[in-house]
């Protein structure tokens, strides 16, 4: 099956190119990190936390999002989502190792990473967090290959392949769940010392990693034989609907225990996000922006007219990834640490070198999925040819 | 009283095969269980080393100034310009930014920004400690000090984020360079210096204690003219203590009570 990774058109191998090109300028700029430390990133004593931790945040998101396929598929026997399924699996399957990614690249000691296993601390979030990303991990590339295999024979799954897949989704909600906890579980950080954070990862979750799977079957489909079918589009985009609606109901209310109360500790963050605080204000603008995107996707998300119409569609899960990213991806983690607990206001950008290894890691993960992809793509072909 | 709950703690945590304790909800039960009395100096450890800072006596710069060098210079402590790469175990910020919940907005001026010497508060139940996912940091058994072992950190900076006393530092760049040197190049302590990548914070003078004496800012204030005083170490664990003592008289205060840490660093107001 493996060497199905090996056949693919012209197009194919420029994707690898350029993913490759970003992986490298991504090495270079990590080498750098290497040698002079951490310096080189936009983090400072203040905002100990960036880019990389965002990105991982994010991306655990994209990973649990899997569920969202394989739940109904599994659970409900929904048949529409035959052909998906399998690229869910791959999907978390590369979200997951960005992720791992991510953290490794944010370690000031990367060499020493494997302390985590020779001195296990179960009281560390950090721990759980580890185990649970890389029990996901292992999960669904079993599930994915075991089963896609026996689709490739026409053949069954085998029977000790149901349990996995049963254990696969309530562990994609502890993935996310554990990576909230990370964060809720700090009392010098009243931004995420909130109930609803998990809850919050969870719904947005749902509504981005949907999203991003709909806008790659399309692209699929346009550029290859595949085809998910209109109604397994229009599945999803029923879940994207769901779960944004209630990220902005989970949203509001964390905002209206937050401002209500009107509590300094409560307020300056929020304020520092939306509105500047102290004359602070790099985020208002993604801030506003991540408003006015996902109130303009609910909306119109909300109305089937637009929302059965994929060529609208695709622009509202653009919209939806954008402003989830802008969430999580750029302000959640950010905003934590402004003010930070001496009151002090620092802001954060990332740099150059920041960006370029951020990129290489997206594109370490994009080259995985674009070669897994292949090999489905190829599989499939020659079962509908023979 | 104080000892049999100890005892009980000890035992709770013995039959959980000693990780009751150490465990994020366990934790907190036998935190809940002990925060009904007064908390303070009550970590389970067997002692519980403590220290009183005279604000008033600190008002004095030479006297914070003697503080903060002589701990840099027995720890190697890095002098490194730019404010964003700082490493710093003991220095001064203003009253209002230490205290946050004890100025309003008819504090006086010279209350508000009066200079505080901040350090690590060596909790009774530290935060650094429950998030570190290697136990590089941890609060040793025998005398309550809130250790780290820079070979073994991962340089993740989950403390960091956990800590609400802003105490810790990263090295994000080499600190080594910034180190002062005599003509030999030779560093002025034998504490080792760190590398990059790596939290550190002020360790107590864990190497000093050992030897018998006193941390560095201890010895320094007790040095300056009029600065007698100002810094007091001590045992709380043991009754006739001059910590003890004073804490029995004075008024004082620890930073962020509410937070349920235990600071074991004390204000006198």
């Amino acid at each position: 099956m493996l060497q199905k990774a090996f056949t693919g058109g012209r197009n194919y191998w420029i994707l690898l190119a350029v993913w490759s090109l970003l992986m490298f300028v991504g090495l270079l700029a990590y080498s750098q990190q290497l040698t002079e430390g951490l310096q080189i990133t936009g983090m400072t004593r203040d905002v100990t936390w960036g880019l990389y931790i965002s990105q991982f945040t994010f991306l655990v998101g994209v990973a649990a999002s899997a569920v969202m396929v394989v739940l109904p598929y599994y659970l409900h026997n929904y048949k529409a989502f035959g052909k998906l399924v399998i690229l869910g699996e791959f999907l978390a399957v590369s979200a997951v190792l960005m992720c791992m990614l991510f953290i490794f690249v944010d370690m000031g000691q990367p060499t020493r990473v494997v302390n985590v296993m020779l001195h296990p601390s179960p009281n560390s979030l950090m721990f759980w967090d580890m185990m649970a990303l890389m029990g996901y991990l292992i999960l669904n590339a079993v599930i994915g290959f075991v089963t896609f295999d026996a689709e490739r024979k026409g053949a069954p799954s085998p029977k000790w392949i149901k349990p996995l897949i049963y254990l696969s989704i309530p562990w994609a909600v502890s993935i996310h769940t554990v990576t909230a906890f990370l964060y809720a579980g700090l009392e010098a950080r009243p931004f995420w010392m909130t109930a609803i954070l998990g809850p919050r990862f969870l719904a947005s979750a749902f509504a981005s990693g949907p999203s991003l799977l709909i806008l790659l079957a399309l692209i699929l489909r346009k550029f290859t034989s595949f085809d998910p079918g209109k109604e397994a589009i229009q599945k999803l985009a029923t879940i994207v609907v769901y779960a944004m609606v209630i990220n902005v109901f989970f949203f509001g209310v964390e905002l209206f225990t937050g401002l209500y109360s009107d509590m300094p500790h409560h307020v300056h963050h929020f304020q520092y996000m939306f509105l500047g605080l102290d004359g602070y204000g790099a985020l208002r603008p993604w801030m506003w922006v991540g408003q006015v995107l996902t109130l303009g996707a609910v909306t119109l998300l909300l109305i089937p007219k637009i929302r059965r119409q994929e060529k609208y569609l695709v622009v509202l899960c653009v919209a939806v990834v954008t402003a989830i990213w802008i969430e999580k991806g750029l302000a959640m983690v950010v905003t934590g640490f402004i003010p930070s607990p001496l009151g002090k206001i620092t802001e954060y950008s990332p740099t150059a070198p920041e960006i370029a290894i951020t990129f290489g890691v997206y594109a370490l993960g994009f080259f995985v999925l674009t070669v897994l992809y292949r090999i489905v793509l190829s599989v499939r072909e020659r079962v509908q040819v023979t | 009283m104080d000892g049999s709950r100890r005892s009980f703690l000890k035992e709770t945590g013995l039959a959980a095969l000693g990780v009751g304790c150490s465990l994020p909800f366990v934790g907190s039960a036998c935190a809940t269980g002990s925060a009904q009395e007064d908390t303070h100096g009550d970590s389970g450890s067997e002692s519980q080393w403590a220290m009183v800072v005279d604000i008033e006596k600190c008002l004095d710069e030479n006297v914070r100034r003697a503080c903060v060098e002589a701990c840099h210079r027995a720890h190697n402590v890095p002098s490194i310009p730019e404010p964003e790469n700082e490493v710093k175990w003991i220095w001064t910020e203003e009253f209002d930014t230490v205290f946050p919940d004890q100025v309003h907005a008819q504090t006086a001026p010279a209350v508000k920004h009066a200079p505080i010497l901040i350090l690590c508060n060596h909790c009774d139940r530290p935060p650094c400690v429950r998030v570190c996912p290697t136990q590089a940091t941890w609060k040793r058994e025998e005398d309550g000090i809130v250790m780290m072992d820079m070979h073994r950190c991962i340089g993740c900076r989950y403390c960091i984020a956990a800590c609400p006393y802003g105490s810790r530092s990263f090295n994000w760049k080499d600190p080594q360079e910034f180190i002062e040197q005599d003509e030999n190049g030779e560093y002025s302590s034998e504490y080792p210096a760190r590398t990059k990548g790596v939290v550190e914070k002020c360790n107590f003078c864990a190497e000093r204690l050992r030897e018998g004496l006193q941390p560095a800012c201890v010895e320094a204030a007790n040095q300056v003219e009029g600065g007698a005083g100002a810094l007091t170490f001590g045992n709380l664990n043991e009754p006739d203590s001059e910590v003890k003592q004073i804490l029995g008289e004075r008024h004082t205060i620890t930073r962020r009570v509410g937070l349920g840490t235990g600071p074991n660093i004390y204000y006198i107001v």
